[in-house]
């Protein structure tokens, strides 16, 4: 019966061309505006690492004023010093740890062809790369003891191989960077981040990272970050006034790979803050915090309140469309009053009308499922072509594309029941006479 | 087939009630052919649609084929409806964009019946009433005679036991009416009760027996079933087939 029910509402469809198209064109509008402004939220917020978000832990300490909290509500800093990450990597409690920065570098090539340009890089260690897993295309990491040997290698974005070797393989190739040479040891391939999450401070949607090289060499050589840095105090003169002060400008990952691991590390870094006070340091109360990949995500608002404002707007105009296709589904019905009062004589229950009109809803959803779909897809080029920030997050992927259906049968079935609940109250006998 | 005791219709609202049928009760049985007549408002249409399952009655018994149809829920009236009885309406409601195979098509779904089933009795009915080389015209490509034909097809198609007609010649030109008769007529001698709605006294005087309703009672009928005389539409007035028992009024 379900496979006569969608022929009669396809055939149904058919008899009244415009009405369909009004009623097709209205859930279509209304998915596309939900669904772009859902995907760009879905993808902002989704966890970009879950096989393991809950192992990779963010490391906030709170070395700041003791007149004032860095955040009204005291929250700690969202970064750390020099001096803590170091000591904490010094440490090497965790299972794995990177502490890091956002550096821009000018790059000299060697090619003549090619102009000098500035570069947007990460200094880091080499746990990075086995933390949070970037592809390579060629090559691979640096290993620790380059990092305990201050090496002067370098991993190279999809990017920045592309602009100096066009994209060859570049491993065992020479990189000058601001008047040093960096031996390229991997190429990274197709990274596809949406968030930049392990920097969440430095500009969440901006352009991957086109190169990473070893913090120790980046110290040695006295590359201040050109991300974020925030002092309470004044630092200083001169980089090791600089590398001492209470300024937070770092970030620090760590993996931890049990729930008794993350107690232990937390127990650690409360120890550790607890010998800083007696160096006069941390004269707040302790506030340490260690959370996972989502719950960084989620403190830092990635998902911002204007994107939350404009799905909800997406949603209601959504409704608006559904009540004018109930309008609509309900004209419709109201003219079959007399095909629906033939098919109970002819022995139709209230139950088969109204799973043949449910069906028929289901149709108009799926049509304007697949508009909805293709309109969406035009809304994202739109966002992409508006706000460059989000063009890693406007794209559809299978779950949106799933859901933009799923959406649209479900909308309009919704729609639909009003209407189909008042055909199946059609008196047969009142119909047949007049018709 | 059919059998009425006592029944009673009455519409309500807030400000009148009105009584479309008040003690009314009939008898038909297997193979009759009756017609029910009467003025209009008398309360036919009201009988034909309880008769026909479309309507619930108010007060009173109703059996159709042995079935007490009393409290049964909608889906039991409608298989009952699909199985037991087929539909001729003045208008002869087909869907006007459904071809004649899938209008005849119709109760045959709602009855489960698969592709070949169905094919088959759509086939039959529509040999039967003369139109099976017009199956993939529509409606409107049709006489009102041959539209009708299509619903008598539609009615048959389920091999119902009782077939209901609601003026079945009233949209039709004489012409056209005598050819529906006498389909009617010839299906009934095959076995299939009809009970008839009609204003036209000389289509009521064809039927085997004569229901007359007035103010929602049966005021007349005729007591003894005739008998149709070979190759005459009148009706004799014994029909050993139908057996002795009179008319329940």
């Amino acid at each position: 019966m379900i496979y006569y029910y969608l022929e009669l509402g396809l055939r149904s469809l058919k008899r009244n061309p415009i009405l369909t198209l009004l009623m097709v064109f209205g859930i279509g509008l209304g998915i596309a505006a939900s669904m772009t402004t859902l995907t760009v939220m879905y993808l902002m917020g989704s966890d970009p690492i879950p096989w393991k978000s809950s192992r990779l832990h963010y490391v906030q300490l709170d070395n700041w004023s003791p007149d004032q909290p860095y955040y009204d509500d005291g929250r700690p800093p969202d970064q750390v010093t020099y001096r803590d990450a170091a000591a904490l990597m010094e440490a090497g409690k965790a299972d794995k740890q990177a502490a890091m920065f956002k550096m821009s570098l000018p790059v000299q090539p060697e090619n003549p062809q090619i102009k000098p340009f500035q570069s947007l890089g990460r200094v880091t260690y080499a746990d990075f790369f086995a933390m949070f897993e970037p592809p390579f295309a060629y090559g691979g990491a640096w290993n620790r003891d380059q990092d305990t040997s201050h090496a002067r290698v370098i991993v190279l974005g999809k990017e920045m191989n592309e602009k100096l070797f066009g994209g060859q393989n570049s491993v065992g190739k020479t990189v000058r960077l601001d008047g040093n040479d960096y031996s390229v040891v991997g190429v990274i391939g197709n990274w596809n981040l949406r968030a930049r999450y392990y920097d969440l401070t430095n500009g969440a949607f901006d352009d991957p990272d086109e190169f990473f090289i070893p913090y120790t060499t980046a110290i040695d050589l006295k590359h201040r970050g050109t991300g974020n840095n925030s002092c309470w105090k004044s630092p200083g003169d001169g980089w090791d006034a600089y590398l001492q002060s209470d300024c937070v400008w770092q970030q620090m990952w760590v993996e931890l790979d049990s729930p008794a691991r993350l107690a232990e590390y937390k127990s650690f870094l409360d120890n550790y803050v607890n010998e800083q006070k007696k160096l006069g340091r941390f004269q707040r109360p302790l506030n340490n915090r260690l959370l996972n990949v989502t719950e960084w995500m989620h403190d830092q608002k990635v998902v911002s309140r204007d994107v939350e404002v404009q799905t909800g707007l997406g949603f209601a105009f959504l409704a608006v469309c559904l009540v004018n296709t109930i309008g609509l589904l309900l004209a419709k019905f109201t003219r079959k009053a007399g095909e629906i009062g033939l098919r109970r004589a002819l022995g139709a229950s209230r139950r088969n009308v109204f799973t043949q009109y449910m069906i028929e809803s289901g149709v108009v959803g799926l049509s304007g499922g697949v508009l909805g779909l293709a309109l969406t897809g035009l809304g994202l080029v739109a966002v992409r072509s508006l706000y460059a920030d989000y063009k890693s997050v406007a794209q559809l992927d299978w779950t949106m594309v799933a859901t933009t259906i799923a959406l649209s049968v479900v909308a309009a079935l919704l729609a639909g029941l009003y209407p189909t609940w008042r055909a199946c109250q059609v008196a047969p006998a009142a119909q047949l006479k007049t018709q | 087939m059919l059998q009425m005791k006592h029944l009673s219709k009455v519409y309500r609202t807030h400000m009148v009630e009105t009584h479309a049928l008040r003690d009314f009760s009939i008898h038909v049985r297997d193979g009759e052919f009756v017609a029910v007549t009467g003025p209009s408002g008398s309360g036919k249409t009201t009988f034909l649609n309880i008769a026909g399952l479309l309507e619930e009655f108010t007060g009173g018994e109703f059996w159709l084929d042995g079935v007490d149809v009393r409290g049964m829920d909608d889906a039991a009236r409608s298989k009952l409806r699909n199985e037991k009885i087929g539909f001729i309406f003045q208008s002869f409601n087909l869907i006007p964009d459904l071809n004649i195979f899938d209008n005849v098509d119709v109760p045959l779904r709602y009855r489960g019946y698969g592709a070949a089933e169905r094919k088959k009795r759509i086939d039959e009915a529509l040999t039967r009433v003369g139109l099976a080389s017009r199956m993939k015209h529509y409606p409107s490509e049709l006489s009102g005679g041959q539209q009708q034909r299509v619903a008598i097809a539609r009615a048959l198609a389920g091999s119902p036991r009782l077939l209901m007609a609601d003026e079945p010649t009233g949209n039709l030109d004489s012409l056209m009416a005598r050819g529906v008769m006498e389909l009617l007529e010839d299906i009934n001698r095959q076995g299939t009760t009809i009970i008839m709605v009609t204003h036209d006294p000389e289509l009521a005087a064809r039927a085997q027996r004569n229901v007359h309703v007035i103010d929602g009672q049966v005021t007349d009928f005729d007591e003894e079933p005739k008998l149709r005389k070979p190759g005459n539409p009148g009706f004799e007035n014994h029909d050993s087939r139908l057996g002795e028992e009179g008319v329940v009024a």
